[in-house]
């Protein structure tokens, strides 16, 4: 063994050591449970952790969720607030029209609501139809595949913090897209203060972000369309465009529809980009459901958290049913649709 | 001291019986084969003794004291499976001394007893490689050794040999023969092979839908099969069984009618069956010879002659489409030709009543 | 060099180039200047000065301006290179400015002070790297503190996440128990409760668990993921029974078959789901921008905000932070990146 190599073994026995010499420890308390127990009390240990971190932080407010929403006051602890039955629903969902914010009575809601809306239809089409176009030409026979999908993954992992101030940086008033513009004789142009724009580049900036990840389901469901077939079509003297539409898409399907409905859930949620980037603005133009709730929940002055809470159910709502489709969906493809 | 005992043990999964009342009995450095074919239950049976399964109803014990409810790791049985289970992420050292260190053993000791287990299956030289990295032959013996170490008060094996190819499955056998011989521990053998429990066996145990067909030495129960099911599966080929009619029955003789001409008398306590009964009569195909077409012989057509040098298996066919397979010691047997004729010996005849039960000679 | 061509430009079955090999490649080279050029962008202008943010049109490399000690001056000055009316240049320090005109000194001539309008003169500028950018906020801003806030959260999360998921998976997987369908159930029903939907509960509970404005706070909410006991759970599956059963004749304890079988094994799992879970906890923002409001708990995503949410940005620290809040994704990319694709194209999971 070399010297390096020793001293690695030895640096990682030291680390383990104690670890190891823990685990030990645990076992001797946990032998005396297991025989007193058995098996069966073996299983509610090793599940006990998870599930108590599991109630206590999910279940629990998913439960009290609902009494959130029919509370009213300023206060967070539920035994402090009164009781308002559906008061709160009612306030949101008063409206003269709902195509109409400025008739209905909350209606910063309904702005969210319809940015949420149109952010969702812009972002899916342009999500689906980019990544579908990458994974397509990630799919031939390119050199350097795996590098390209490198290329096309990276975003993905970074934080929305950090890619909401990548992009506010170039798009600023003295930023890169000015610089580009500029150099073609073209006039600089504040894009993050413009409705138009703004918008334009919330939606841009989140496809930027995450396309990579779904390139990469549909690039697996492209591999996995066995070659024979393009084989088989190419006997029969078959046209690339046929062969796309009558081979590649019925086949590809289940995972476009996946990418659609995932693409739809996460769209619905949209926050934490969209708000470093344009912090809502300009304006009430980019504000959204998640940024709605969070600001009448905790942010605001006139904060008021049985109202963020029957928001927050009414996305729920919504969530649930799109996650259903999403399962039948994900059923039909095999695939499943894991998500944090 | 390994002795076994088994007191009416039930085994359900819900409403699915597995095991029916099993009563067995397994002296102290027994070798005794659990046989079967798959889904008769021996495998399950295997690991209710292991303590890897607990009975629904019954008692198991071990040198007399009850062991029903005491866990897998303190019955002092070691158990090599099917799939040898070795630990993949440790070397074979680590896979022989991880049950020792469990029990707090000193690490003297446990380097000893690797020594001598590695010495006696010839292991020695990959104690230090990873089970990935090890032939089948090889995996079986430290499997083997992970339970020689132990020190075992018997050793529970799983169709060990299952997974070796023909070779290797042949010499493995006799080494574990010797092992056996060597050692004097109970070992309880689970095979579906019939080949395997014949050969390694003193007792044999035919076990079918969770129960116990016979229990014997194996041969005795090649000589003298306690049902119809038991005379099939022992011995190969299978024993050739024929639908015969008595024509009279005493107490000491039947005489019986069958296809092709069979015309026999069988030394066999007839008091339970009468004339005209239904029986059957079991041949075994070694037992079978080529006759000049005397009295006592059958006609039959040959279908199909497998000439494996010393002897040919013939397979043929007698009136009334009833199969019959012969093992003659002779070579140039026709399969085109006429009917030959074939002397099935009496002396040799096993009669099974129409339940299926051996009519032994009183 | 026509061997590298062939190479690069070669097509299925040697054909001929088709226009789709022209958009492929079109596509492909705009995609690179898409996804790493901002990045890239961002990088290089974390080194320029405040100064040279400011300027429009922006370079594309950071530059410093050059300065020298002049006698008679405390501070350096800073050079530039001055068009004097004579029609000579010459190279002047600025000793102050008012309004369009700069006071400045020749170095070799420290006593003369000269009137220049500031159209007829150009800084001198050489390319450097204002590494200030990374060492003020460390030490005069609370950055340094952040940054111990993030690691801290990240491997306590994700140590707890493993731990805690692993054991929920290994008896999900390896244990019959009446209820544990539903378990599963549960576990994965909540998929579709993302956090944004429980906020406002969740915010009263971790206050009554005394855990608002604590990393406590941050990070327990997040670690008991269904992801993870799915993903775990689903490798254990695979891992034989038979296994289990050898080591419960060799006396093992339960606990030492999930500790010294079972977690050993499912070490591919494991460390993808550690991957993600690093990902995953460094990269939060809304959880811990809810349950924080001491400054000094702020983690790198938090912190971060808040600077660049205040009426006057400080570009040039904010740009070196967005930098340093990077590194830990970059290198998880550059040297995990397998791990990760393999893992969401398997599971679909992020």
């Amino acid at each position: 063994m070399t010297g390096a190599a020793t001293l690695k073994a030895w640096a990682g026995a030291a680390l383990a050591a104690p670890v190891v010499w823990l685990a030990s420890i645990v076992n001797v308390p946990l032998k005396s449970w297991q025989r007193a127990t058995g098996t069966g009390g073996m299983a509610a240990f090793f599940l006990a952790p998870n599930m108590a971190i599991f109630g206590i932080f999910v279940l629990v407010p998913l439960v009290i969720n609902f009494f959130y929403s029919a509370t009213s006051g300023t206060a967070y602890f539920l035994q402090d607030r009164t009781y308002v039955g559906l008061e709160q629903y009612q306030r949101l969902l008063d409206c003269g029209s709902y195509l109409d914010t400025a008739t209905c009575r909350e209606d910063l809601f309904w702005k969210a609501v319809h940015n949420t809306g149109l952010f969702v239809v812009a972002q899916v089409a342009l999500m689906t139809v980019v990544s579908m176009a990458t994974a397509l030409i990630l799919n031939r026979e390119i050199v350097g595949r795996s590098f390209w999908r490198a290329v096309f993954f990276f975003p993905v992992l970074l934080s929305p913090v950090v890619t909401g101030l990548i992009w506010r940086w170039i798009l600023q008033r003295q930023g890169l897209l000015n610089l580009i513009v500029h150099n073609r004789g073209g006039e600089p142009h504040n894009w993050l203060t413009d409705r138009f724009w703004a918008f334009t580049a919330a939606v841009s900036v989140s496809v930027w972000a995450h396309m990579g990840f779904y390139t990469l389901i549909l690039l697996a469901g492209l591999q996995a369309i066995p070659r024979d077939l393009y084989e088989a079509a190419e006997m029969d003297g078959t046209k690339p465009a046929r062969v796309f539409w009558r081979i590649t898409l019925p086949l590809l399907m289940p995972n476009l529809l996946v990418v659609i409905v995932l693409t739809l859930i996460r769209a619905v949620q949209i926050f934490d980009e969209a708000y470093v980037l344009t912090g809502g603005g300009p304006g009430t133009s980019t504000l959204y459901i998640t940024q709605y709730i969070y600001e009448i929940g905790f942010a605001s002055l006139l904060r008021n958290p049985g109202l963020a809470s029957a928001a927050s159910i009414l996305m729920g709502l919504v969530l649930v049913v799109l996650t259903l489709l999403q399962l039948k969906v994900g059923r039909r493809g095999e695939r499943k649709g894991a998500r944090e | 001291m390994g002795r076994i005992t088994l007191t009416n043990i039930n085994r359900a999964f819900g409403k699915m019986k597995i095991l029916h009342g099993i009563d067995l009995d397994v002296g102290d450095g027994e070798m005794l084969v659990l046989v079967g074919p798959s889904g008769c239950g021996k495998s399950t049976l295997l690991r209710l003794i292991a303590g890897l399964d607990q009975p629904t109803d019954g008692k198991i014990e071990i040198d007399g004291v009850d062991v029903t409810n005491v866990s897998a790791a303190q019955r002092g049985l070691a158990m090599v499976f099917q799939s040898y289970a070795l630990y993949p992420h440790m070397s074979v050292r680590q896979n022989l001394a991880f049950g020792l260190e469990n029990i707090r053993m000193p690490k003297a000791e446990i380097d000893a007893r690797i020594t001598e287990a590695a010495r006696m299956l010839e292991i020695a030289p990959y104690l230090d490689r990873r089970p990935g990295q090890l032939s089948g032959g090889q995996k079986q013996r430290v499997a083997i050794g992970r339970a020689v170490v132990r020190n075992p008060t018997a050793f529970l094996l799983d169709e060990p040999l299952s997974n070796l190819d023909a070779e290797l499955r042949i010499s493995t056998r006799a080494e574990l023969a010797a092992l056996h011989k060597r050692l004097a521990t109970t070992m309880i053998y689970v095979t579906h092979d019939q080949v395997e429990a014949m050969t390694l066996a003193d007792r044999i145990v035919v076990m079918r839908s969770g129960r116990i067909e016979q229990v014997g030495r194996p041969l005795d129960l090649y000589n003298a099969p306690a049902n119809l099911f038991v005379a099939g599966f022992i011995g190969a080929p299978r024993m050739n069984l024929l639908p015969v009619k008595v024509r009279s029955a005493s107490g000491t003789e039947v005489h019986v009618e069958g296809p092709g001409g069979l015309s026999a008398s069988v030394a066999a306590d007839g008091t339970a069956l009468k004339l005209g009964d239904e029986a059957t009569l079991g041949i075994r195909p070694h037992d079978i010879e080529l006759s000049d077409g005397s009295k006592g012989s059958v006609e039959a057509r040959v279908t199909l002659a497998e000439a494996l040098g010393p002897e040919t298996v013939v397979h043929a066919i007698m009136a009334g489409d009833n199969k019959l397979v012969a093992v003659l010691r002779r070579q140039g047997v026709e399969t085109q030709g006429p009917p030959i004729s074939l002397a099935l010996p009496p002396e040799r005849m096993h009669l099974f009543d129409a339940a299926g039960l051996r009519v032994a000679s009183r | 060099m026509s061997g590298v061509m062939t190479f690069l430009t070669r097509r299925r079955g040697g054909r001929g180039w088709h226009w789709t090999d022209i958009v492929s490649w079109l596509w492909l080279l705009g995609g690179l200047v898409i996804m790493f050029g901002p990045a890239v962008w961002l990088v290089g202008s974390s080194f320029k000065t405040p100064a040279q943010l400011a300027e429009f049109p922006p370079t594309i490399l950071p530059y410093v301006s050059q300065q020298a000690k002049v006698e008679g001056y405390d501070k350096p000055l800073t050079l530039y290179r001055v068009k004097l009316p004579d029609g000579s240049t010459k190279v002047l320090a600025e000793v102050r400015r008012v309004g369009i005109v700069a006071q400045m000194v020749d170095p070799q001539a420290p006593n003369d002070i000269v009137k220049v309008n500031i159209a007829d003169r150009e800084p001198m500028r050489e390319i450097g790297f204002a590494t200030e950018n990374y060492a003020e906020p460390f030490v005069h801003f609370d950055f340094l503190r952040y940054l111990r806030n993030s690691v801290f959260v990240t491997v306590m999360a994700t140590l707890i996440t493993l731990l805690t998921n692993s054991m929920a998976a290994f008896a999900l997987s390896k244990y019959k128990f009446r209820g544990r369908d539903l378990t599963m159930l549960l576990i994965v029903g909540t998929l579709m409760v993302p956090l944004s939907v429980i906020l406002v509960p969740l915010y009263s509970v971790v206050g009554a668990v005394g855990l608002l404005d604590s990393l406590w706070g941050v990070i327990l909410p997040t670690v008991a993921t269904p992801t993870g006991v799915f993903l775990l759970r689903q490798y254990m599956l695979t891992i034989p029974d038979e296994l289990l059963d050898a080591a419960r004749m060799d006396n093992a304890s339960e606990w030492q078959i999930y500790w010294r079988i079972v977690l050993p094994l499912a070490a591919p799992a494991l460390a993808v789901l550690a991957i993600f879970s690093v990902v995953w906890r460094w990269n939060d923002f809304l959880w811990p921008l809810v349950v924080l409001s001491r400054k000094e708990l702020y983690t790198l995503q938090v912190g971060l905000n808040t600077y660049a949410g205040q009426l006057n940005v400080q570009w040039h620290y904010i740009l070196a932070m967005t930098v340093v809040t990077m590194i830990p994704v970059i290198l998880v990319f550059v040297f995990l990146q397998r791990y990760i694709t393999s893992g969401i194209a398997g599971t679909g999971l992020k």
